[in-house]
């Protein structure tokens, strides 16, 4: 049986038809859900294993980018979500998706879900920007969407990209946890600044992940990169047919098949 | 009673305050004025009584983000009193104006509180520097705040008493609303006055038909209540609906055409009909390709060709240039989400699929005295790339396409030309979803935003029209959020059969948008103008049918679908309502609780307007050719060449769009090694492609140079037409199915020498696409791109250039073979196809000399279509590394594009450019712009195939790939011209707009 997917659509999210599609070609059975299905209770969470917040611009990004949606997300379906993760499934969240996430306190959740640890805001350029990045992965974090990862190569597309921590010791824990799924770096593999690492972000984390592992936010996005055509040098280079991308789906697909 | 909530970055985190760090550099830089540090605080103001509890909540859980931002609820302790300022500007909107953020915010107190409390935004801006009143008069004035849609207020440190005023902008208009009844029994002086005095833009000749016809129907007038003259309601229908922009009466006239140097006269019926729609219907007749592809044309809000069996492709681009220049960022936004809206409006709507733009300028770096009411060009620029920004963005759109010109006549308007195109299956249930079905009894239901007096008469409203408590009418400003979420509820809808057609509300409103899907029908209309739900209360039922308020769409839905229709739309939080019914009488009926306010033949109304007669005159205007010496060094010249606006990098702009959204951007508009090179055109793989396992694409491209219209409008007709099918050939497009759109902007056309360059255009157009076998299937044109203002006392008029931008949309067989114009590898050669002539009248490289000269590039058509063709035939072989069109800066610039776009060297010899034994100096071959030329990247080993495919043309080889990077170029007398870095080229390119 192929994993069902909820892709969460509606109110400005974006990216929901690729991430729908890359899912499918990860080998999954995806489908777009408007928010206002699942807050009236006529589309159920628990009928899926992975639930995803795609990218875009969900309420325009008006008190903050992902900070309206959260805030739905919180007041209608915050049982739901946590019970959803307690079950062993799966949360995704890219670009508008893990601002959401991050502020809802989905991410990092260091102590517990639900109270706000950091925070993603205006990138060190003052812009929105569309850039392809390095991104490096942590070989000691629990996440397991980036398991057996190796260096990828994905776009950013955001003006608030720029991952801060709350404190120190969020940082620390962060880190000591395995908590810190992506690091942006330059194209040998070296953490470093500006276009390599976009937005500022503070060491260079571009994603994160919850204590368990199982949900998981990026600034990057994988939907975007599943075919050879999507990388911007594939007239030049030797580029595979497959997007590097799709490998953080697979996983996903993976993790919930077994 | 209202109160404030204020939230800002923390002090400490200056960096965090992005906004306030790129208002800093915009003061220190666009108006020279030195200041320390900007910081800004968000005040959100909120129309209710709310406990303090509830305030706090609000403040806490919602408006701020606890680990970089705090907040103040308290008045006696305003955030201002943290910060170390001088000055402080709060700005905020007028009443009435689209309060985007304030909406927001007031949905999510709404599910915080379940209290529905109104929010209105504004901001302040804190300034630490040492200036006076006036400079921050200038810089608010100037910089933060447009006074036709924003307030603001100036605060200074040592002033100050502690705390802000609450301002609540809200609309109040005490006014019931009447219908007024308009004599047209008046002699032509007073109909005149008439007109000018409504803004209704109606001639003598057009009110006297409405006269004629509302006499003869006196009798069933009277029937209905009416009086033998119409209301205000009839004849600003009739008005909008016989706008130049909704009817485009110069290009319907009927012209007498004199070409004073070929002592001919001529009678142009109609220039549309004859010349556009005249060439692509002759291409339909000729080709069979395009009998079949060309699905909808000039019918529709866009025109729509066939991808393949199952799906088609829609294209439409508008212009927005008036609103741009009152307020650059709405304008521009407007202009965009307008756009979109024709897409999701064609046939039965179709999936927004891409953004393409076109933007005209004065010079940012402009320093002469700008006339009163001007805005400055780098602030027109900078809020119309923020519009595009948030236009393409946050509808999720992607914006893989543009350009963008510069002259200083376009300092009185610039134009801003929106693109979209739209994807959408051939049929549903076996039925066409090009075409929209409208039967009596449908349903007429209004989806979206609702109708305020923003809009009414478009910008035609003069500012003095405005008061504090009256709402703006002169500007609109799009909300892209609450257009996206009722473009993805349409397209459920459309996907369901829950409606038979669509269409957008733009120009006009309802009054328009009900009319035309009338008269599509061939049916009647029963409008009840008060169930259209309204911003505020007290719009008069006239400006209800008129008003251009955003993001609105008026369907016919069955009614056997209309609960479901509503019952979706209430899922989505979108709202719908039922205006009326789709009747069998013919009439456009509409009512005013229950009293007939309009009662017009549907006909009439849309297509009444009786056609104007014109005159234009031709004459060439006679130029010397340039007399300048050749410059000592050409690697000099190519360097401050690169560096001309017209030709640098606009990545700074660009990046700021995001193209790759939808995962359908497979060629960028950025390419090469370092992802920096300027791609000649777009191409697309729309998911619906990668979903059914093809490999089929689109191809977007623009050909626009308004330089060459200086001296001669039909080459420069032919010359964006060429140059819009070239760019889309460089990568990989079939020539043989590429469909053109047109659009015009003009100026003073009134004048018969005006008219006689649009003509000349129009014949261009026609001979062009003939030849090149590429039909148009939609086009606009805005013929007023005047301003009329005064400097120093004196009155002055500054005209737009006469500007044709072409947008051209292919088909690609297939993606995988789409081309690049990076240089791929060192050894490989470099050709040229086509012939160069001396031909630099218009060019950059005369301009950049102050200079014109007289010889504009001449398109030969017949060779350049074969020369395509070939060149398509080396691409699908695979005989194509790298491909670059020649245009702006001629071969020189091309060179130094590919070379910096791959990172590689080149060395290349002039002598063997076709046509370069006709040249007597190296500048004038380097840096003349004939037209079709490419330059073509080949491996060795295919060397025979692909100069055999071009034998007998005027193609060469010119040079070959290096791996030093350096560009070298051997001249005619063999001695080596230019020897230059290439990464030097690069950053001479890339350095004048990197600021921006």
């Amino acid at each position: 049986m192929r994993p069902r997917v909820l892709v969460l659509t509606g109110y400005g999210i974006n990216t929901d038809l690729e991430m729908a599609y890359a899912f499918e070609r990860a080998g999954a059975r995806a489908e777009r859900v408007h928010l206002n299905d699942l807050i009236s209770g006529s589309v159920k969470l628990h009928d899926y294993e992975i639930f995803v917040l795609p990218g875009g611009f969900s309420f325009a990004d008006d008190l903050g980018a992902g900070k309206v949606l959260a805030e739905r997300l919180r007041a209608h379906l915050m049982d739901e979500l946590c019970a959803f993760i307690e079950d062993g499934k799966l949360v995704l969240g890219v670009c508008n998706g893990f601002q959401a996430l991050v502020k809802l306190g989905l991410l990092p959740a260091l102590a517990g879900y639900g109270l706000q640890e950091a925070t993603l805001t205006f990138n060190d350029s003052g812009r929105f920007e569309d850039r392809w990045v390095y991104l490096e992965p942590e070989r000691d974090s629990v996440c397991v969407f980036t398991r057996g990862l190796g260096r990828i190569y994905l776009p950013v597309r955001h003006a608030e990209g720029k991952f801060v921590p709350k404190d120190e010791g969020v940082l620390k824990r962060l880190n000591a946890q395995g908590q810190v799924a992506l690091r942006y770096v330059d194209p040998q593999g070296r953490r470093a600044g500006y276009p390599w690492n976009p937005n500022g972000s503070v060491q260079n984390i571009a994603g994160i992940c919850d204590p368990t592992g199982r949900v998981f936010g990026l600034m990057p996005h994988p939907e975007a990169y599943v075919h050879k055509y999507h990388h911007p040098r594939w007239t030049r280079e030797p580029v595979p047919e497959e997007g590097q991308g799709l490998q953080i789906f697979r996983n996903a697909v993976r993790y919930v098949s077994v | 009673m209202a109160h404030r909530v204020e939230v800002a970055f923390r002090p400490e985190l200056e960096t965090a305050d992005a906004l306030g760090r790129a208002v800093r550099e915009r003061v220190r830089v666009g108006l020279n004025l030195d200041v320390e540090r900007v910081r800004t605080v968000d005040v959100y103001t909120l129309d209710a009584e709310l406990a303090p509890e509830e305030l706090e909540r609000v403040a806490e859980e919602l408006l701020h983000d606890p680990v970089v931002q705090l907040y103040s609820v308290d008045p006696e302790e305003p955030l201002a009193k943290r910060f170390e300022w001088a000055w402080l500007v709060e700005v905020g909107y007028k009443p009435g104006v689209t309060d985007a953020v304030g909406e927001t915010a007031r949905a999510a107190i709404r599910d915080l509180l379940g209290k529905d409390v109104p929010v209105y935004s504004s901001r302040q801006y804190l300034i630490a520097g040492n200036l006076t009143e006036r400079d921050v008069r200038h810089i608010a004035t100037d910089l933060l705040a447009n006074e036709l849609i924003e307030r603001f207020s100036i605060h200074e440190r040592s002033r100050w008493e502690g705390r802000f005023p609450v301002v609540v902008p809200k609309v109040e208009l005490k006014h019931e609303p009447t219908v007024e009844v308009i004599p047209l029994d008046r002699p032509d002086e007073e109909l005149e006055a008439l007109s000018r005095e409504r803004l209704l833009a109606l001639s003598v000749d057009e009110l006297r038909a409405i006269r004629e016809h509302l006499r003869a129907h006196r009798e069933e007038r009277v029937a209905v209540g009416l009086p033998p003259d119409p209301t205000d309601c009839e004849l600003e229908a009739l008005a909008q609906n016989w706008s130049e922009h909704c009817k485009h009466k110069i290009f319907k006239a009927l012209i007498e055409y004199r070409d004073e140097g070929a002592g001919q006269v001529e009678r142009v019926d109609g220039l549309f009909e004859t010349f556009i729609r005249g060439a692509t219907e002759r291409i339909r007749r000729e080709s069979p390709y395009w009998r079949e592809a060309l699905v909808s044309v000039f019918q529709d809000n866009a025109g729509i060709v066939k991808i393949d069996d199952e799906y088609h492709v829609a294209f439409k681009v508008e212009t927005h240039n008036s609103p741009s220049a009152l307020d650059p960022y709405g304008g521009a936004l407007t202009g965009i989400v307008g756009v979109n809206r024709d897409i999701l409006g064609v046939g039965r709507g179709a999936r927004l699929l891409f953004n393409t733009d076109v933007l005209c300028f004065a010079p940012p770096d402009y320093k002469k005295p700008l006339p009163k009411g001007l805005k400055h060009p780098r602030r027109v620029l900078e809020g119309v790339v923020r519009g595009i920004e948030h236009g393409g963005n946050k509808s999720g759109v992607p914006t893989v396409n543009g350009a963008i010109r510069f002259d200083e006549r376009f300092l009185g308007k610039p134009l801003v030309y929106c693109g979209t195109g739209g994807i959408l299956p051939a049929y549903l249930n076996a039925e066409p979803l090009h075409e929209k079905r409208v039967e009596p009894g449908d349903l007429i239901v209004m989806v979206g935003g609702r109708i305020g007096a923003d809009g009414v008469h478009g910008a035609t409203f003069s500012s003095e029209a405005l008061t504090e408590q009256s709402p703006t009418s002169a500007v609109q400003i799009g909300n892209p959020f609450v257009q996206k979420a009722m473009a993805d509820m349409l397209l459920e809808a459309r996907d369901l059969g829950l409606y038979g057609a669509v269409h957008d509300n733009g120009a006009g409103g309802l009054s328009v948008s009900v009319a035309e899907l009338a008269a599509l029908g061939n049916v009647g209309v029963e409008l009840h103008l008060d169930r259209a739900p309204l911003k505020y209360p007290g719009l008069d039922p006239w400006q209800i049918l008129v008003s251009e308020s955003q993001e609105r769409m008026t369907l016919a839905v069955p009614p056997e679908k209309l609960e479901a229709f509503l019952e979706l739309a209430r899922r989505r939080d979108v709202e719908a309502t039922v205006l009326g019914r789709f009747t069998a009488t013919g009439r456009f009926h509409a009512l005013y609780e229950g009293r007939t306010v309009a009662y017009l033949d549907v006909q009439f109304l849309v297509n009444g307007a009786p056609r104007k007669r014109l005159r234009a005159v031709w004459r060439r205007p006679r130029r010397n050719e340039p007399d300048c010496p050749e410059p000592r060094d050409l690697g000099e010249a190519l360097h401050a060449l690169l560096g001309r606006l017209n030709v640098c990098s606009k990545e700074a702009i660009v990046r700021r769009y995001d193209h790759e959204v939808q995962a359908a951007t497979v060629v960028k508009p950025f390419t090469g090694a370092r992802d920096d090179g300027p791609s000649d055109a777009a191409v697309l793989w729309p998911l619906e492609m990668q979903r059914k396992g093809s490999r089929r694409g689109i191809v977007v491209a623009n050909g626009i140079n308004p330089s060459y219209g200086d001296l001669d409008p039909y080459p420069m007709a032919a010359l964006a037409v060429d140059e819009a099918l070239r760019n889309a050939v460089a990568v990989g497009a079939n020539p043989d199915k590429i469909a053109l759109l047109d659009n015009f902007c003009w100026s003073s056309s009134d004048e018969p020498e005006r008219l006689g360059q649009l003509v000349r255009a129009c014949k261009a157009l026609y001979e062009y696409a003939v030849a090149f076998g590429t039909p148009f299937i939609s086009g606009k044109d805005s013929m007023y791109n005047d301003f009329v203002g005064e400097l120093d006392g004196r009155r002055v008029k500054i005209s737009a250039p006469p500007t044709i931008l072409i947008s051209a949309l292919g088909i690609i067989e297939d993606v995988g073979k789409a081309v690049t114009m990076d240089l791929k590898e060192p050894g490989n050669l470099l050709y040229v196809l086509g012939e160069t002539r001396e031909e630099l009248g218009g060019s950059e490289y005369l301009a950049m000399k102050g200079l014109v000269g007289d010889q504009v590039p001449h398109v030969d058509a017949s060779p350049a279509r074969e020369r395509y063709r070939r060149l398509h035939r080396a691409i699908q072989e695979g005989l194509v590394r790298a491909c670059h069109d020649c245009s702006e800066g001629g071969l020189g610039v091309a060179l130094a594009e590919m070379a910096f776009a791959g990172g590689f060297g080149l060395v290349v010899d002039l002598r063997r450019v076709p046509g370069a034994s006709a040249f007597a100096r190296d500048d004038f071959l380097l840096f003349s712009e004939s037209a079709s030329r490419l330059l073509v990247e080949v491996r060795p080993e295919h060397k025979e195939r692909f100069e055999a495919l071009f034998a007998g043309t005027a193609a060469a080889p010119i040079g070959r790939v290096v791996e030093a990077p350096r560009l070298r170029v051997t001249g005619l007398r063999g001695r080596e011209i230019i020897r230059e870095d290439v990464e030097a080229l690069k950053a001479s390119w890339r350095r004048p707009l990197a600021g921006i």
